[in-house]
């Protein structure tokens, strides 16, 4: 081998060793978690209301706690952001509002998430006590939507783009208003890239916890509404693993969790292909 | 005309929607920076930011020790993760083959969904306790036993590093596919091989693109929380400045607000809003970076 | 305006994009119930005067227009012009077939229900009518739940001429409807347009000099912005006044 080939070959080898380690790492971390959580799972652990501030028993409070939040945020997070780009991409033309808006956007994207948690804190749980209920669900989900709003945003005028100009302009020559188009041939066939966006949504506010840290609450009992206190998977995997050392526990909900992101992946990559393959 | 009522109507509420993120920013900027200036008002910037005694209960608030602790574990977090991620992001663009892609892209992708408290778990369980072993055994001798529970910046960096993985992997990826095909197939057509060309000219064309995608990582790295607190030590002590100082366990800026503001008195939490104060700033810093990078990256063409 | 009362008088156009001029001092008219053929070589400014008749160029950011376009005797530039309205009044087929992705019977009904026609039996007349216009009844009758995008080229234009028809229009303009298309469609379409024009007033913008001779009425022609020519096709063609015209019509350039 000359010195070219030899040098060619060992940064392949490199590089190659770099991605066999990454999918190493991953495969480690999720069978790890599953192997030592899968045990745990069982219709009792499930449904069972945790004992010993959650070092016993099962995790069904933080499962509620759970959809209620996905719930009450993708229902705000969705009309804003999916409005937020219809504004941008079919009212306005680039100028300084949009800029304002879109560095906006950019802006909150780079937040890290305990900020959030911070101004949740700040404005939902204190300042807005009498309307949230303080430490509750609709607090947590009010600071969500925050957060997730730039992805939103962003994959919702990404799937706007993709659709051909040429049908706007065959609505609109039939003498249609603008929101007419949109309601009736843009929004439809934007719609698959705009449902992959928010179930990537549902997974970001699945795993965070930070922010949920300082706007939930942590309660452990079953919440009857969203004025109550809660805690998420993300937020019961946490406090039981520091506060009361059951990893066992811990480890089962993690299991839990590393299933419903599976299943979260695989459901927006499928329903991505199925835009793809509408478009063209 | 019944129908351009209408469409006003429309357009100002889709309008509110899009405003709705500059009201946040706003919001978020104004709640976090009125709650957190008085103590540096109260006790004076520097002493808060050099002051290197964290001690609420006697109202002392010097965040220096998060601070380094913040640094640190970033440093170490980009040292390790930045040119791992670049590797993959080479690897993915310019040798992998097809069936190979098909196994690394959505290992990529999975480990960007991984809830941060499942790193968390992960660190706190596995890489703690064989850093532990290796603090404890062969290393016994050298470190203070405070040094040798695992709990450490080391544990920290690499836990971080994995986390900021698919973040500099797609954004450098991108960057490498987007270096126009007649620059590579300029240098194969004068003989360079497949490498040289990878390393002599796509990479530095990518120049700009791949340090955006190493400072967006770092941005992610000094922005998380959960995993961090789950295995870095939380004591808010400034490390030993040595290779030691590797094994010291330490708090961040975003651990410190976590972990106290559960119980924090009024005074207390003002001071951890400071501590998030200094955090934006820090992101701050990095985005003006980028925006520069890129603008270089722009004019360079 | 129904029912191919419509004429159009365009006086003194200029239209820039920006600083560009692209349309200069275009004053022409394009008679009732005939059809009009725009045609000269690529880039010269029918399309973009085609679209300037439905107002279509308003949705282009930095487009300026100067002079009157007057239908019907009534300048549609004109400050309080419901430009919705207007698009009501004139339909537009464009190039490349653009059906929307729903059913063949959503397509066609898809003008008269944003208008507000709700009544079942009325959209299903509709429909039938239009399709029988576009000369596509008979091919779809059986299947109009399919997706429009099951459809071949030439089914597609002859639906989206449908869709047009549905909404009644005075006024069909038409922006190369046949270039996409293969000969049969080809001629299958130019076959309607000229049934059409019995009830519709037809601007047909064409590259193709044959279907311009074969289909229209009257003829302008069109080089770098500026309206060279106009009038009667067989004069156009057989005797043109100017040079240039000629040298276009024999094959000479573009």
């Amino acid at each position: 081998m000359t010195k070219v080939e030899k040098q060619q070959a060992v940064a392949y080898g490199v590089l190659s060793f770099a991605a066999m380690l990454t999918v190493l790492i991953l495969g480690l971390i999720v069978f790890y978690v599953l192997s030592k959580g899968l045990g745990m799972i069982s219709i009792e652990f499930l449904l069972d209301k945790p004992k010993k501030m959650g070092s016993e028993g099962g995790i069904f409070p933080a499962i509620i706690g759970t959809i209620y939040l996905v719930f009450i945020t993708m229902i705000v997070a969705t009309p804003i952001g999916v409005g937020a780009a219809i504004y941008l991409n079919e009212y306005t033309k680039e100028g300084p509002i949009t800029n304002t808006i879109r560095f906006a956007t950019e802006a909150l994207a780079g937040i890290p998430s305990i900020i959030f948690g911070l101004f949740g804190f700040a404005f939902f749980v204190i300042l807005l006590k009498p309307i949230t209920g303080g430490w509750s669900i609709i607090s947590g989900a009010l600071t969500g939507v925050t957060m997730i709003l730039p992805t939103i945003v962003r994959s919702s005028e990404e799937a706007l783009k993709a659709v051909p100009s040429i049908l706007r302009e065959g609505s609109l020559a039939l003498g249609t208003t603008r929101w007419q188009t949109i309601k009736r041939v843009i929004l439809p066939t934007a719609f698959p890239g705009i449902l992959t966006g928010l179930i990537l949504s549902i997974g970001r506010v699945i795993g965070e916890t930070a922010a949920f840290l300082l706007t939930l609450g942590g309660s452990l009992l079953i919440p009857s509404s969203i004025f109550d206190g809660s805690r998420t998977l993300s937020l019961h995997l946490y406090m039981v693993a520091m506060e009361t050392g059951a990893m066992d526990i811990a480890f089962g909900t993690g299991a839990v969790l590393i299933f419903l992101i599976i299943i979260i992946n695989a459901t927006s990559r499928f329903l991505l292909k199925k835009f793809i393959r509408k478009m063209s | 005309m019944n129908h351009t009522s209408r469409e006003k109507i429309v357009k100002v509420f889709l309008f509110l929607a899009a405003f709705t993120a500059v009201l946040s920013v706003i919001l978020i900027a104004f709640f976090v920076f009125k709650e957190g200036m008085p103590i540096f008002i109260t006790y004076g910037i520097s002493e808060v930011i050099f002051g290197q005694n964290w001690n609420p209960t006697n109202q002392v608030y010097g965040i220096l020790p998060m601070i380094i602790g913040t640094i640190f574990v970033t440093i170490f977090a980009i040292f390790i993760g930045a040119p791992m991620g670049i590797s993959v992001a080479i690897f993915l663009a310019e040798i992998s083959p097809q069936q190979i892609s098909k196994i690394v892209r959505p290992a990529v992708e999975l480990l960007a969904g991984i809830p941060s408290v499942i790193y968390g778990l992960f660190g706190m369980v596995i890489i703690r306790s064989i850093l532990a072993d290796i603090s404890r055994g062969p290393l016994g001798e050298h470190l203070p036993a405070s040094y040798q529970t695992g709990y450490s910046i080391l544990g920290a960096g690499i836990i971080l590093a994995i986390m900021i993985l698919p973040t500099v992997i797609n954004i450098s990826e991108d960057a490498i596919r987007s270096v126009p095909k007649e620059y590579k197939e300029g240098a194969l057509a004068l003989g360079a091989s497949k490498w040289q060309t990878i390393y002599n000219v796509i990479l530095p064309a990518a120049k700009s693109g791949i340090a955006t995608s190493v400072i967006l990582g770092t941005g992610r790295a000094l922005g998380e929380t959960m995993a961090v607190i789950m295995i870095a030590g939380n004591t808010a002590l400034i490390p030993e400045i040595s290779w030691k100082g590797l094994f010291a366990p330490v708090r961040t800026l975003t651990g410190n607000i976590a972990l106290e503001m559960g119980y924090a008195g009024p005074e207390h939490q003002q001071a951890l809003f400071a501590t998030g104060i200094v955090l934006f700033l820090f992101i701050m810093v990095l985005n003006v970076l980028t925006t520069l990078i890129a603008k270089r990256g722009f004019n360079r063409g | 305006m129904k029912n191919g009362q419509s004429k159009i008088q365009v006086q003194n156009l200029n239209l820039y994009y920006g600083s560009l001029m692209a349309l200069k001092n275009i004053s022409i008219q394009l008679p009732s119930n005939q059809i009009s053929a725009l045609i000269g070589p690529s880039g010269c400014g029918k399309s973009t005067f085609l679209r300037t008749l439905n107002r279509m160029n308003d949705l282009i950011p930095r487009v300026t227009i100067e002079g009157n376009v007057l239908i019907d005797n009534h300048n549609i530039y004109e400050k309080d012009i419901d430009v919705v309205e207007l698009r009501k009044q004139i339909g537009m087929v464009f190039q490349k077939p653009n059906p929307f992705p729903m059913s063949i019977y959503e397509n066609v009904v898809y003008g008269p229900k944003c208008h507000g026609v709700k009544d079942k039996k009325k959209l299903n007349e509709i429909a039938e009518k239009s399709l029988k216009k576009a000369v596509l009844w008979d091919e779809v009758k059986d299947r109009l739940k399919d997706s429009a995008l099951s459809l071949s080229g030439g089914q597609q234009q002859r639906l989206c001429i449908a869709r047009v028809l549905a909404v009644e229009p005075g006024i069909v303009l038409m922006d190369e409807p046949t270039s996409a298309l293969d000969p049969i469609a080809t001629l299958k379409i130019e076959e309607l347009v000229t049934n059409l024009k019995e009830d519709y007033t037809i601007v047909i913008v064409t590259h193709n000099m044959e279907q311009a001779a074969r289909v229209s009425d009257n003829t302008s022609f069109f080089l770098n912005g500026e309206v060279i020519e106009t009038g009667a096709t067989e004069i156009i063609f057989t005797n043109p006044e100017h040079k240039k015209t000629e040298d276009y019509i024999t094959g000479r350039f573009g």
